[in-house]
């Protein structure tokens, strides 16, 4: 469990961080969320000390940070970056080795922690550990960054803007990626954006920041419908709100006995994507693969019932 | 046709035109100018085959690797002939008479070696190859001068007469240049990287650093006598030391001196270059400020570090003549006695070994620059 305490942090006459406290619960997703300038950056490197903390306290598991070097504490919390931040000069597998060697790791224990990442990252260990990093993929690059910051088993990742340098398409896979390793590894991590998208997607729980200060801290479902100042309501875009709830919920609620004529739907698919598919093929009901039916009566239906 | 070849050919046959070698009755007297064709007994035909080497070259569909094979054998053919003129026109028991090379003899080398540096740009070679070229060339060198072809050639004749003090100022010429720079880099090193981590001091050093570069050469070298003589002649124990106004300490003052801009910048700017992703990273892992030096911060700074040390090392094995003006030693004492006497000859044999080492120095280092910047993926 982390805790962050009264977070303060004053750079002359500016408060990027004001009197922020949250508490991320083991194995679960935070996402700090907010324009530029907010101070989600800032509250991210507080944590792992990159910036000093002007005031207040970070926890972890109960006991005060302050007490550590720096660089001992670093090295038990995962840092990954946006562009990956990959020392150009050291192949895959010495960068990903950085933190346990830090730790003065056995070799064979580094090597065998070396392929283990690459094959849960899906990047084959024969074939990139002796790889350059200018000779990956934005992608492969990014996965790498990751797998680096989890090489030591940390109890806390931290992430700033991972997928801000991927395209689209690369992106939507790399979210989802990440969301299955953590959930295989039970990692705690702290996650910053500026997409709200993203921090739907990944957040078991969503931070909205401003100026310094920490506005909302809830689930994705609860700042959607609940928006607890105008300024997160505008964040989530009124126009988009919709959308975006119904992508928090897969069609199996929803899924109910029947016949419907077309193309079936994946059994895995979100509300989103059943309503995309009913609007633009124009049919009232969708077949489910493996049996069953959702209508677009039942979608509106939850809709409806969500926003009480 | 192609318009780098057109310039070589023009640059040649002026040079074939031109007098290859002036023969003089002894070292001082005014001499006869002779074109190559009159030089050698076999003049003509040898004339002929340059100047069709010359003209062919123009041709657009020469390959790079025929171009630098035709300016190898071009300057072998070049070479030699001066050699064999100079034999041919001194006779065998002759000791006074001198045969130097001429304006023709110059123009033709330059317009051969342009060919060859133009060969090697068309080719882009790779690393390997370039090493091999490089020692290909120095082979060459070697064995032309080693083979005795020369030895009537006056550069070689005074040579000859100073075989021992050459080998000393050879030494000498050496310890300077490259003394200097290893110390520029013991100071300089540090220099850089700590006003890297302390950038208000920034400013304050590189101005100073800068003000000192622009000394002219002479008179910072003539600044040294009266301060070091000072003292040396003060401080008890200093002139023991080897301080002293002229010789060999002034000389590696000063060019230390010259050599500390480009070491400081270039370790400043090599530092700032590293990405600072890889510097945020490097800190978030959990590198300690010495970790992160030595194991991303130089090694990333590399490239521009030994950018500093080619600089460096040309600029001083050139700037190193001067230091014969002040009795420290090195290739200038031949350039300075020979300015004195009006000995051309031994101005050469002093002007030409420091422009061989200065250019083989900046090769070499040039073909390290590339080398580290390719095993980082930064080529």
């Amino acid at each position: 469990m982390i805790e962050l305490r009264n977070l303060t942090r004053h750079y002359g006459e500016v408060t990027a961080v004001n009197d922020v406290s949250l508490t991320v619960q083991t194995g679960q997703i935070a996402v700090l969320v907010g324009t530029s300038g907010s101070g989600k950056t800032t509250l991210l490197r507080l944590i792992n000390r990159l910036v000093q903390p002007s005031s207040g306290q970070v926890l972890i598991d109960g006991a005060d940070t302050a007490s550590l070097p720096v660089h001992h504490l670093r090295r038990r919390i995962g840092y990954a970056i946006q562009g990956d931040g990959l020392f150009p000069h050291r192949t895959v597998a010495r960068n990903i080795a950085t933190v346990p060697r830090l730790l003065g790791w056995p070799k064979s224990r580094i090597d065998a922690r070396i392929d283990e990442l690459l094959a849960l990252f899906q990047l084959e260990p024969a074939a990139f550990r002796d790889r350059m990093p200018h000779q990956l993929s934005g992608g492969q690059a990014q996965r790498v960054g990751v797998a680096r910051a989890l090489a030591a088993k940390p109890d806390l990742l931290l992430m700033d803007e991972p997928f801000g340098a991927l395209d689209s398409v690369i992106r939507a896979k790399a979210q989802s990626d990440l969301r299955d390793i953590q959930r295989q590894l039970g990692t705690t991590i702290i996650l910053v954006t500026h997409d709200i998208q993203e921090a739907v997607q990944l957040g078991d729980r969503i931070a909205v920041m401003d100026r310094g200060r920490v506005l909302q801290y809830d689930s994705p479902a609860q700042i959607l419908t609940q928006p607890a100042t105008p300024f997160v309501r505008d964040l989530i875009g009124p126009t988009e709100r919709a959308f975006r709830l119904l992508s928090l919920t897969g069609i199996g609620p929803i899924t109910m006995p029947g016949e419907a004529h077309g193309t079936p739907i994946a059994r895995d698919a979100t509300l989103r994507d059943a309503l995309a598919e009913c609007l633009w093929s124009g049919r009232d009901a969708l077949p489910v693969q493996g049996g069953g039916i959702v209508t677009l009566d039942a979608l509106r239906a939850n809709a409806a019932q969500d926003r009480q | 046709m192609s318009p780098p070849a057109i310039l070589v050919a023009i640059l040649g046959l002026v040079g074939l035109w031109l007098p290859l070698v002036q023969f003089k009755p002894n070292r001082i007297a005014a001499g006869d100018s002779l074109t190559l064709a009159a030089a050698l007994e076999a003049g003509w035909p040898v004339a002929l085959g340059l100047a069709a080497v010359l003209i062919l070259g123009c041709l657009r569909y020469w390959s790079p690797r025929l171009r630098i094979v035709a300016a190898a054998l071009g300057i072998a053919v070049l070479v030699l002939s001066l050699g064999a003129a100079a034999s041919q026109l001194v006779g065998p028991d002759n000791k006074l008479a001198r045969v130097s090379p001429a304006s023709g003899f110059w123009l033709m080398l330059l317009a051969f070696s342009l060919m060859w540096a133009d060969g090697v740009t068309r080719m882009r070679p790779s690393l390997r190859a370039s090493w091999l070229m490089l020692a290909g060339a120095l082979a060459q060198v070697a064995a032309l001068l080693l083979s005795g072809q020369l030895a009537d050639v006056s550069v070689m004749r005074e040579l000859a007469a100073r075989q021992d003090t050459f080998a000393h100022e050879a030494r000498a010429h050496l310890i300077l240049a490259f003394g200097s720079l290893g110390l520029a880099l013991l100071a300089g090193l540090p220099l850089g990287i700590a006003i890297y981590q302390a950038p208000r001091w920034r400013g304050p050093v590189l101005a100073v650093l800068n003000v000192l570069q622009t000394i002219p050469s002479l008179a910072l070298f003539g600044i040294m006598i009266p301060i070091l003589g000072w003292i040396a002649a003060t401080l008890p124990g200093a002139g023991r030391l080897g301080v002293s106004g002229i010789g060999m300490f002034p000389a590696l003052v000063a060019l230390f001196l010259y050599s500390l801009l480009p070491v400081v910048s270039n370790t400043l700017s090599g530092l700032a270059g590293v990405p600072a992703t890889a510097r945020d990273a490097a800190a978030g892992l959990g590198m300690t400020r010495a970790q992160m030096m030595f194991q991303i911060l130089l090694p990333l700074g590399l490239p521009a570090l030994l950018a500093a040390v080619r600089i460096v090392l040309v600029q001083n094995i050139g700037l190193t003549v001067i230091a014969g003006l002040i009795g420290g030693g090195g290739f200038g004492t031949f350039v300075f006695q020979g300015l004195n006497q009006t000995a051309m000859d031994l101005v050469l044999l002093g002007a030409l070994p420091t422009i061989a080492l200065a250019l083989v120095s900046g090769i070499v280092m040039g073909l390290l620059v590339d080398q580290s910047r390719a095993t980082r993926g930064q080529a």
